[in-house]
């Protein structure tokens, strides 16, 4: 009798451990590694999930998406088991720089003669492929696109404070913050919550402030951080700062809300702003409106979410199908009406986007192109990490130690480069 | 069928092998899963390996650890920790003493209130991170939301503050939702301590013409001192690993960084696993000077019975 429960409690003790390790998927499996678990995100996918079923009916699909936290929960579990060798067929990463830690310790898959093979290297930016190569290959494939120098508004409320159209330039950005701020309504919304929002305003402040060549320069090492260029940003940044609201405590859908409330008069940030907007019932020319950031007309700030094939992956054959309807025509017009983002490939279909996403596709075509550093494509995980400390140390701090400031992100980038 | 496992129980009492083996598992799996673990953690903060493509596992010596004290975010987060530890054990260990006190006199509806008391400790500290992120907004004034707006509605506007945005203040503010949730804890454990000393006690004093305060200054707390070292033990190892209350609330943010999220982060962001796991062993020692004299204490004190 007790001979026998020991059995079962040892036989439930190897179960709980077998049942808790990673099972391998069988043979004929695509198992693909997200971190879109709700929303626009999960019904985009869902959408390029059938296109990939209806292409490999005889390939089970297996979704291993962790949710939660724009994809810092999943990184974690994606790094513990790229390092255990039981990598996914596939798996999301931000394209760009936050992919070369992979890159380096030689874990993904090159995927350049797939560029050539389907056709990508036409109908994918030139200006993006030339972001995506590292040392003559590629890595990655995008699926979407989203722009990060966007300002929203809201027509009401700056009515109110007598602003018709949106300002042109970063000084008549600040000329209407104060505007707003005579009518009792903060000019700029922050979201203070985990640093990164406010480290995305800064990032567009020194976009704006210094132009799309400088910028890039940062990331390389061609401009300085301690320049005069950089402290003039900071000063603008300061100012904009300065015009905020006074809690420092929202998550960014929380900020967006002062905007589409009539609160707040300005918001920077990415354009995924605007379906969850529409998630909620606003409608876009209505009750929120939209301008490229002021200073950045004709400039793309972009950040994309792409796919990989990592080296031993179980499916490999599963995996670079999953790829191949990645960076279709069809699984790119599945994904992104949804998504709120735009398609990669300069042939998609303007009719399936609503009037915003159309208008980015214009300027997506045509914009000169740079990468958005909090979303990944400048930096490695290191670097922004640090340079989100560096921001929310500066913010917290009441944004008056530019000198601590300029060390930091000094110190971010030797992070990076480390 | 009673009497065979009456029969067998006594066959295992005579056997000590017996009982052996049935915590041999337990055994096992605490030699590799926690200490084994231990000894790969110690091994890989000694150790090169600062980045994931770099497969460099030689020895480093203290490399890693003259690095951290270097390292400004990791000075910044180690006396965030000791701010937070001095408030919230001091914080918890008065305001439960104080619930304990409240209720030890067996006053009317000391359940309900045993149990009210007691209950934050039921919330995730996520789901608790949350709310009381919107109850220390740092909206101050017309704007004010949370407890600003309750000050402000009751007319105490000096109290608005902004809680753990604020540079200096952040610790002491993130300590409030953690000695909210623990203060009941602490209150049932000085509880239980009370009950345990028998009435006579009291009585005897009383009869000898004591006052209530000598009482519980001079028969009461020094046979609560027991009760005193447990608490302080507990609470003192729940705060060196702070983090899910802190990431709940502030998530990765610089100013109320303390060393487990600056460990998560160098280890999962900065994939620097040498310098995330010699931040991993500043914390278990930290927790070990806690905890290991409270062990050799309490294995003193049973032999000495």
């Amino acid at each position: 009798m007790l001979k026998k429960s020991k059995l079962v409690v040892a036989l439930a003790a190897v179960a709980l451990v077998a049942s808790t390790a990673p099972a391998a998927p069988a043979a004929g499996n695509l198992e693909i590694f997200t971190w879109w678990a709700s929303g626009g995100e999960a019904l985009g996918l869902a959408g390029m999930t059938t296109e990939f079923t209806n292409k490999n009916p005889d390939t089970t699909f297996v979704n291993a998406s962790v949710a939660g936290a724009a994809g810092t929960n999943a990184k974690g579990v994606l790094v513990s088991r790229m390092e255990a060798g039981n990598p996914p067929d596939t798996f999301q990463a931000h394209a760009g720089a936050e992919l070369s830690s992979y890159v380096k310790a030689g874990q993904l898959e090159d995927l350049t003669s797939l560029y050539k093979s389907e056709g990508w290297d036409k109908v994918f930016p030139a200006g993006l492929i030339k972001t995506l190569t590292t040392k003559g290959k590629i890595y990655s494939v995008p699926v979407n696109i989203h722009r990060a120098n966007v300002l929203w508004w809201n027509p009401a409320a700056a009515k109110k404070a007598g602003i018709t159209k949106a300002p042109a330039t970063l000084d008549a950005m600040i000329a209407d913050l104060a505007k707003f701020k005579k009518v009792g309504i903060d000019g700029m919304a922050l979201a203070g919550q985990g640093d990164w929002a406010i480290a995305h305003l800064f990032d567009y402040v020194l976009l704006a402030s210094m132009g799309p060549d400088k910028f890039n320069g940062l990331w390389n090492g061609k401009t300085k951080w301690d320049s005069a260029e950089v402290k003039t940003a900071i000063k603008k940044f300061q100012t904009i700062l300065s015009y905020g609201n006074a809690s420092k405590t929202l998550d960014w859908p929380d900020a967006g809300k002062l905007i589409t409330t009539g609160k707040a008069g300005f918001f920077i940030m990415g354009d995924w702003a605007s379906s969850q907007w529409q998630s909620e019932g606003l409608k876009l020319g209505k009750d929120y409106t939209w301008a490229p950031g002021p200073g950045t007309a004709g400039v793309y700030q972009w950040l994309s979410d792409s796919f990989t094939l990592p080296k031993g992956a179980p499916n490999r054959e599963a995996g670079l199908a999953w790829l191949k309807v990645c960076g279709s025509l069809a699984g790119q017009d599945a994904f992104n009406p949804k998504k709120g983002s735009i398609a990669v490939r300069k042939d998609s279909k303007p009719a399936l986007y609503d009037s915003y996403l159309q208008a980015a596709m214009k300027s997506w075509k045509v914009d000169t192109l740079v990468g958005s550093t909090v979303h990944g494509v400048n930096y490695g995980n290191a670097g922004m990490s640090a340079l989100n400390s560096a921001v929310g140390k500066f913010y917290t701090g009441g944004a008056k130690d530019s000198a601590g400031f300029i060390k930091g992100l000094k110190a971010a980038y030797a992070a990076d480069k480390a | 069928m009673a009497s065979t496992t009456l029969k067998k129980r006594k066959k295992h009492i005579q056997n000590p092998w017996g009982g052996f083996f049935f915590v041999l598992p337990s055994i096992i799996a605490m030699a590799i899963f926690v200490y084994g673990m231990i000894g790969w953690t110690l091994k890989f903060s000694f150790s090169n390996r600062t980045s994931p493509w770099k497969r460099d596992n030689s020895f480093a010596g203290f490399a890693r650890y003259t690095e951290l004290l270097q390292d400004p975010e990791f000075t910044h987060a180690f006396s965030n920790l000791l701010k937070f530890t001095i408030v919230f054990m001091l914080g918890t260990m008065i305001s439960g003493l104080i619930m304990a006190l409240l209720l030890e006199k067996g006053i009317k509806g000391e359940g309900f209130f045993r149990s009210t008391y007691l209950y934050p400790m039921a919330i995730s500290f996520i789901a608790m991170g949350t709310s009381w992120r919107w109850l220390m907004d740092s909206a101050k004034g017309e704007t004010a939301t949370g407890l600003n707006l309750i000050f402000n509605k009751m007319g105490l506007d000096f109290l608005q503050n902004s809680w753990y945005t604020s540079v200096s203040g952040s610790m002491f503010a993130m300590a409030l939702p953690a000695i909210w949730q623990m203060s009941g804890y602490v209150m049932a454990l000085f509880l239980a301590g009370f009950r345990g000393i028998p009435d006579d006690l009291r009585e005897a004093a009383r009869v000898d013409g004591a006052s209530e305060f000598k009482i519980y200054r001079h028969i009461l707390f020094p046979q609560l001192s027991p009760t005193f070292l447990t608490v302080l033990i507990i609470l003192g190892h729940i705060s060196m690993k702070v983090f899910d209350l802190i990431y709940g609330i502030a998530s990765k943010g610089y100013v109320t960084k303390v060393l487990a999220i600056y460990m998560w982060q160098v280890i999962f962001d900065f994939q620097n696993y040498a310098k995330g796991a010699a931040i991993a062993v500043v914390i278990l020692v930290m927790i070990a000077i806690v905890v290991i004299p409270y062990l050799i204490y309490v294995n003193k004190t049973e032999e000495a019975k």
